[in-house]
């Protein structure tokens, strides 16, 4: 699950870490508001919405008046960026950047370890940096049962060619990135830009976290994160009922029991054009549509455990049981294909 | 011969009570796994299908001396139950439970580094030996005794293979589910490494997916130790990037981790890939690999 900026840096602040004093507005009037409670100028005007890019689309401006603030608000709120409609503004104080760094912590799969990533080109997309230049970043393993070491910080300050003065300010950073990783079981917890003022002090200008879906039942206080304006309307629905769904492109959905087999699947399905108890399966697609009312037509496939049970209980109905899945995905497509567009 | 678990393998189950727990269990021993015990705390003293249930793994393991366990327990405690396992001393702990917090499967994954102890999964089918025992939630009747090692992240598309391989008359030495987590105890080079000892395997079927550099790890141990065939097959070809397909690590990120990349690394280590299920036994005797007879 990902949250908002706001929302990471509220957290950034419990945790320590030096943000930028702003405030949330829905509304430009709002804007205007908290543009004049900060009392100093220029202020950001950020849209607050998950995905990446929102400067390049204009979700990003700076304003030297509070009414300037609100008309910059009034321009971005309702603004779509990538088919979200922006519905909140982050209203910041400007910083005084003297340097922009990124600094990220996440969990590795390849070295089952969290990974602090280091890198003095900060503010821009860290993948392309990653790809153009390597050597632009530097990777810290945080071992387990160790953590995050003096030498390490050292190492980040020394690469990142931080003034004397900054090296503490650093380094409590990156142990509270680390603490916000390990408190909250996120996937990544990201500060891009890290900014370095011109009086040493390091502050993070933007804020990103992404928690471990897996883990939210342990945190139902950050379950209130979560804003369903950015989410798959149908996936939402989906997850309230406990169900795994991808919305996907196309015009065939698949209704698979596993992740695997459900890609095999679906790579089945575009190339033409188990286990769990069939009889369960079949029960519920029954039922499901009896509730629904879906009159598309149903092919399944079913093999395995129970699946003479199954057949009976599909015997007599309209749904269609085939025994492999090369039959199936193209009975499928042939429906589709018959039912027109 | 045959990896992992056979006759001799003596199971405890943690969460054997509950009610996932209690039907596959019941299918095990169906199966012929020799299921000693039962863990379920606050249960200890009772019997669960004829067998002793115990409060702890310590006592389960003084009792009745297993040497395989496995992971049915909700995933809020998954993890807990595991290192329970790990520190009762149990060679392989076998971990079906979906949804474990990745940071917890660390401490699992690293802790059971330390004590020596195999971990297969989470989030994984388990593990069967064919006519000897299964571990884990896999549909026993669709597997054949025989010839072929089976490494998978994935539960149910294994069953499409193994179903494959036994109607071709192949055969399974052992299947592993290694899980389709992101991070999971025994990966796609400690399973082909077995199955390159094993001398009753002849050829391995890898079953890899989206998301993680596991396939191309597995890709370059072919290429420089395995000394049977390998067939392969990657799903997700068609899978968006930055859309978590069901399992928690199948998830293309930052453009790497996709299928095609994948294909291209095991085809590269001369993996013969199969672009559906149904490929697999003619991909396998193309590679001189010839049916039971």
């Amino acid at each position: 699950m990902k949250i908002h900026e706001y929302q990471a840096k509220q957290i950034f602040r419990e945790l320590g870490i030096p943000v930028p004093e702003g405030k949330v507005a829905e509304t430009p009037d709002q804007a205007v508001e908290s543009a004049r409670s900060l009392g100093t100028y220029p202020v950001a005007v950020k849209a607050q919405v998950h995905v990446g890019g929102r400067g390049k689309a204009g979700g990003v401006k700076l304003a030297k008046s509070a009414e300037e603030a609100g008309q910059h608000a009034r321009a971005i709120l309702g603004m779509s960026i990538k088919g979200i409609t922006v519905k909140r503004v982050l209203v910041e104080a400007g910083v005084d950047i003297q340097r922009e760094i990124y600094a990220g912590v996440i969990v590795d799969r390849e070295r089952k370890a969290p990974v602090l990533i280091l890198s003095a080109a900060g503010g821009v997309d860290i993948e392309e940096v990653a790809a153009a230049d390597p050597e632009k970043i530097l990777h810290l393993v945080l071992q387990p049962g160790l953590g995050l070491q003096a030498f390490q910080v050292r190492r980040a300050c020394y690469f990142l060619e931080l003034p004397k003065e900054a090296h503490r300010a650093m380094g409590e950073t990156l142990h509270a990135l680390e603490r916000a990783l390990f408190e909250l079981d996120a996937s990544l917890v990201e500060i891009n830009p890290l900014v370095l003022t011109s009086r040493n002090e390091i502050i993070a200008a933007d804020g990103k976290i992404n928690l471990d879906d897996n883990a939210l039942p342990l945190h139902p206080d950050l379950e209130g994160l979560r804003d369903e304006n950015e989410e798959e309307p149908l996936e939402a629905e989906a997850r309230r009922h406990a169900l795994s769904y991808v919305k996907l492109d196309g015009k065939i959905g698949c209704l698979v029991n596993g992740a695997g087999l459900a890609m095999g699947t679906m790579d089945l399905v575009k190339h033409f054009g188990g286990e769990l108890r069939c009889d369960r399966v079949a029960e519920g697609v029954l039922k499901a549509r009896e509730l629904t009312g879906i009159d598309v037509p149903i092919v399944m496939r079913l093999v395995g455990t129970n699946e003479d049970k199954a057949r009976e209980l599909l015997e007599g109905t309209d749904l269609i049981m085939l025994p492999t899945m090369a039959e199936a995905a193209q009975k499928a497509v042939e429906l589709s294909h018959r039912s027109g567009d | 011969m045959s990896i992992l678990v056979d006759k001799s393998t003596r199971l405890v189950v943690q969460g054997m009570t509950g009610n996932e727990g209690k039907f596959h269990t019941a299918q095990m021993i169906d199966y012929g796994t020799q299921v000693v015990a039962g863990v379920t705390p606050g249960r200890g003293g009772q019997t669960c299908l004829d067998r002793p249930v115990y409060d702890t793994m310590q006592e389960a393991v003084r009792e009745t001396q297993p040497n395989a366990c496995c992971v049915f327990v909700p995933a809020r405690f998954a993890a807990d139950a595991a290192l329970e396992a790990i520190d009762a001393e149990i060679p392989l702990v076998i971990v079906i439970t979906e949804g474990i917090p990745t940071l917890q499967m660390m401490k699992v994954y690293w802790e059971a580094q330390r004590r020596g102890v195999r971990v297969i999964g989470p989030n994984c089918p388990g593990v069967i030996t064919p006519g000897e025992a299964k571990i884990g939630i896999m549909p026993g009747h669709i597997h054949m005794p025989g010839k072929v090692g089976v490494v998978s992240r994935s539960g149910t598309l294994t069953y499409e293979f193994v179903n494959e391989l036994t109607r071709e008359n192949f055969g399974q030495t052992t299947c592993i589910g290694i899980g389709g987590d992101p991070i999971v105890g025994t990966d796609f080079v400690d399973s082909l490494r077995l199955f390159n000892e094993d001398p009753a395997t002849e050829a391995v079927v890898m079953i890899g997916e989206i998301g993680g550099a596991a396939e191309e790890r597995a890709a370059e141990y072919v290429k420089r130790e395995m000394v049977k065939p390998v067939v392969g097959f990657i799903a997700g070809r068609t899978a968006p990037p930055g859309k978590r397909m069901g399992h928690a690590g199948a998830i293309i990120a930052g453009g790497s981790g996709t299928a095609a990349e994948k294909i291209s690394a095991l085809e590269a280590a001369g993996i013969a890939v199969c672009e559906r299920p149904g490929q697999v036994g003619e991909k396998l005797r193309q590679a001189g690999v010839r049916p039971l007879s």
